[in-house]
């Protein structure tokens, strides 16, 4: 059986607290791989016929950052708040399905390695033909190698992470919630991880066929986007943008969520307009279904097709403005305490609407022409993504750090890591706005000097490397507070959802009673949590068991995917016994939760 | 067990209507698996639709021309078979009759994998006439055929046509052979007695999958085969 201590009980953990931390160590060694891609291309830019890499090796370095970041630094970071807090936040002992749990974190783990192992191999055959691997370029013809066959092959075992993650946290929080937990009740953060669960089980599906397609025509023979024999590569750039422009919302309703716990607590104010924060949300997530040819302007798919999308694409900017005045409203008249949670927070509003206004500047097709494929769009883009994402998980960590470690992060180091991250970013990705519009193209190694892009070019580099140090800080910062950290306590900062009224870090169990919850902010209206029963005996709650299975199971999935990159029948069928034989003890493992 | 009402169990807590959905986490699980399972079919059939409609000018193959109508409408009427008994081993255990939802239970497994079988004997026909993923093999039966009736057997679209046909039942014969292994593990806890007229989850949940994996079929079917 599994372990309690020692490295095998993380081997087997099916603990939700485990796994977050497993998620957001992995996902933030991505997060640093992801950022070193960046810091070389930014070095190779800094000047004008620079040679710091070769172009084939820009390549691989803009298409790996782009794929990092999106799938195996973002994501697994709000996964990593999904699985730590959102079981706190509705009073529930673990997650609906604790080993599909950790068979998703495996099966990311597994995946994100494959999808870097590309590096390691003779050659260093590394995915290279950009983040959203436009047909035909990913063809056998125009890419032999196997760089797209890892990047195909770790996508498709990525996918199998966040779906089974998905339909774990839709019925957590579906089923799992403490009584009295209305859904109008919900901490927005699990709210928005609820709509974001719905959004990932609906959008990876579609990557999923586009993807298997791709894997048939380079594997099997056929001719799904090969025009020579009647197929169509604009097949795939709406197979990818139908999961695309949701998977943008994806990434970004999780740092809203966290915006939305962090601000209320900090202003000591309920949030503005729960009700509106929440149904805005949901909208933001049914319209990004409507929007995805806005990625396709510049194909040339009519009139009609462009003006519906343009309008679809400057309406979605209407709730998502809602949520901005919101979280302003609730700042409003509050009793702000300035903590570098906060400070990330109103950071993450501030980048998020440039970013956004930028957005809805080229949902303008006759702009968006202009600006389709220069780095006016790798602005818009880091503006959303690094100012807005990643300014929201950072607020989260700076904010939930102590309950997940029981100690709090340094206030003035945290400060500086904001300081130093805010003035980066922006010098970095403001410039590029103009870099754009003279006219740079993306993707592209270098620039002759007669562009007249150099000196922006320069300070964007600089803002780069601000950035890579403001991570360092964070580093330190974590290292100094790892045994001399605040000791946190139960709620260090008065929050007013469940997850502050039990220990830091909790009890494998969290709730020593599952409480009653009678109210939107529980613990700022105490009264309402019911007590426990005078005189109560506490039947004994066990911790959560774990298994080796999901981790069996997950290792099928790489071995699998080894068969066509090897062109090795045997290797499929140990794949598939691999995954079979774990999915079978686990069926029949007794397990009780 | 004297006092007993005093303790408070604090792994089931109180649970008063609001909490939940009022479906258990499993069968919750199943609908959403389901939901994404629609969005996967609908990618297929999207991408199906595109290019034989939106893509190329030239008309496929006729129906009944490559594929055999006949034997896969066999093939449908089992699958359908399947979904009656199906839900004839959810209601014998309903009414508390475990035998004679083992007895449903194993005809529901047998419809299912003969169903794949007779798809495996299609298969290594059609690639054998020379129909494959690429489309009609150079110097095959179909390839002549389609040489000389370029119209009805499509020879400008037989790449599309072979690739779409095995990709959309190749999937969805996928489906039912993870359906017929499933039910098979459903079965043998059966014959373990784990289910009964109580609590009989796995029976209704893996029977949801199954009906849902007939339905996609009659879609197929239809946009494969007959149109």
């Amino acid at each position: 059986m599994s372990a309690t201590k020692g490295w095998r009980s993380w081997l087997t953990t099916t603990d939700h607290k485990r796994i977050g931390l497993l998620y957001f160590w992995t996902a933030f060694v991505f997060f640093l791989i992801g950022g070193l891609e960046a810091l070389i291309i930014r070095a190779q830019l800094a000047r004008p016929g620079n040679t710091v890499v070769s172009a084939e090796t820009f390549n691989q370095l803009f298409t790996m950052h782009g794929t990092t970041m999106v799938f195996l630094a973002l994501m697994p970071l709000s996964a990593a708040f999904f699985n730590y807090i959102v079981p706190l936040q509705i009073g529930a002992r673990d997650v609906a399905f604790p080993r599909l749990n950790a068979f998703s974190y495996w099966v990311f783990v597994l995946g994100g390695l494959l999808l870097n192992a590309s590096w390691l191999l003779p050659h260093h055959p590394a995915p290279d033909a950009g983040w959203f691997g436009y047909a035909n370029l990913t063809s056998r013809e125009f890419s032999p190698g196997p760089n797209i066959d890892f990047w195909l092959l770790g996508l498709q075992i990525l996918g199998v992470a966040s779906l089974a993650a998905g339909f774990n946290f839709i019925v957590t929080i579906l089923n799992l919630r403490a009584p009295g937990m209305k859904m109008m009740r919900l901490p927005v953060f699990s709210w928005m991880t609820l709509v974001t669960s719905f959004l990932i089980i609906t959008a990876f599906p579609v990557i999923t066929v586009a993807l298997v397609l791709l894997m048939f025509d380079r594997f099997f023979g056929t001719h799904f986007y090969l025009t020579s024999a009647g197929g169509d590569p604009v097949l795939w750039q709406h197979l990818f943008w139908i999961f695309g422009h949701p998977e943008v919302y994806i990434l970004i309703l999780p740092a809203m969520g966290i915006v939305s716990e962090v601000l209320p607590t900090f202003a000591r104010k309920p949030l503005f307009g729960y009700t509106v924060v929440v149904y805005s949300g949901v909208l933001i997530g049914f319209m990004g279904w409507g929007v995805w040819s806005h990625h396709m302007f510049s194909v040339g798919l009519g009139p009609i097709a462009d003006s519906v999308f343009s309008a679809t694409t400057m309406l979605i900017a209407v709730p998502t403005g809602v949520k901005i005045f919101n979280w302003l409203a609730t700042l409003w008249g509050g009793q702000i305490r300035a903590t570098s949670a906060l400070h990330f927070a109103v950071g993450f509003i501030a980048l998020f609407t440039i970013g956004g206004l930028s957005g809805v500047m080229h949902a303008s097709p006759p702009a968006d022409l202009q600006q389709t494929d220069t780095y006016f769009v790798v602005a818009h883009i880091h503006y959303v993504l690094f100012g807005g994402t990643v300014f929201g998980l950072f607020a989260g960590m700076y904010y939930w750090w102590p309950k997940m470690t029981g100690r709090l992060l340094g206030e003035r180091l945290g400060k500086l890591h904001f300081w130093l991250m805010f003035v980066g970013m922006n010098l970095a990705f403001f410039p590029m706005h103009f870099i754009g519009l003279l006219g740079m193209p993306r993707r592209i190694y270098t620039y002759a000097p007669e562009l007249g892009v150099a000196k922006l070019n320069l300070v964007s580099t600089v803002g780069a490397f601000l950035i890579g140090a403001s991570i360092l800080v964070f580093l330190i910062n974590v290292w100094r507070t790892r045994k001399r950290g605040k000791v946190a306590g139960n709620d260090p900062w008065g929050g007013a959802t469940l997850e502050w009224t039990i220990p830091s870090p909790p009890p494998p169990h969290n709730f020593d009673v599952i409480p009653t919850v009678a109210s939107r902010l529980p613990r700022w209206s105490m009264t309402q949590l019911t007590a426990i029963p005078e005189g109560a005996e506490l039947g004994k709650p066990h911790a959560p068991a774990g298994s080796w299975w999901p981790l069996v199971a997950a290792c099928g999935l790489p071995v699998l995917a080894l068969a066509p990159l090897t062109h090795t029948l045997w290797v499929a069928f140990l794949g598939a016994a691999i995954l079979i034989t774990g999915i079978y003890r686990w069926a029949f493992e007794p397990f009780e939760v | 067990m004297a006092h007993a009402t005093a303790t408070v169990d604090v792994m089931r807590p109180p649970a008063p209507a609001e909490r939940g959905v009022d479906v258990y986490n499993l069968k919750l699980g199943m609908w959403v698996f389901l939901a994404s399972e629609v969005m996967f079919f609908t990618a297929l059939i999207g991408s199906y639709i595109v290019l034989r409609f939106g893509a190329s000018p030239n008309p496929w193959a006729q129906p009944g021309k490559v594929l055999s109508i006949q034997i896969t409408a066999f093939n449908t009427f089992l699958l359908i078979c399947s979904s009656v008994s199906m839900v004839k081993a959810y209601a014998s255990i309903a009414d508390g009759n475990v035998k004679l939802m083992k007895v449903w239970l194993l005809v529901t497994i047998l419809c299912g994998a003969t169903f794949v079988g007779i798809q495996v004997y299609e298969y290594t026909h059609l690639i054998h006439h020379g129909f494959q993923p690429s489309g009609y093999r150079e110097g095959s039966e179909l390839a002549e055929l389609a040489a000389a009736n370029p119209v009805p057997y499509g020879a400008a679209t037989a790449g599309l046509y072979g690739s779409t046909f095995f990709t959309m039942t190749g999937f969805h014969g996928f489906h039912v052979t993870c359906g017929v292994i499933s039910m098979t593990y459903v079965f043998i806890r059966a014959l373990r007695g784990k289910y009964s007229q109580q609590d009989h989850r796995g029976i209704e949940v893996i029977g949801l999958y199954w009906h849902f994996v007939d339905l996609v079929w009659i879609i197929l079917f239809t946009i494969v085969y007959l149109i």
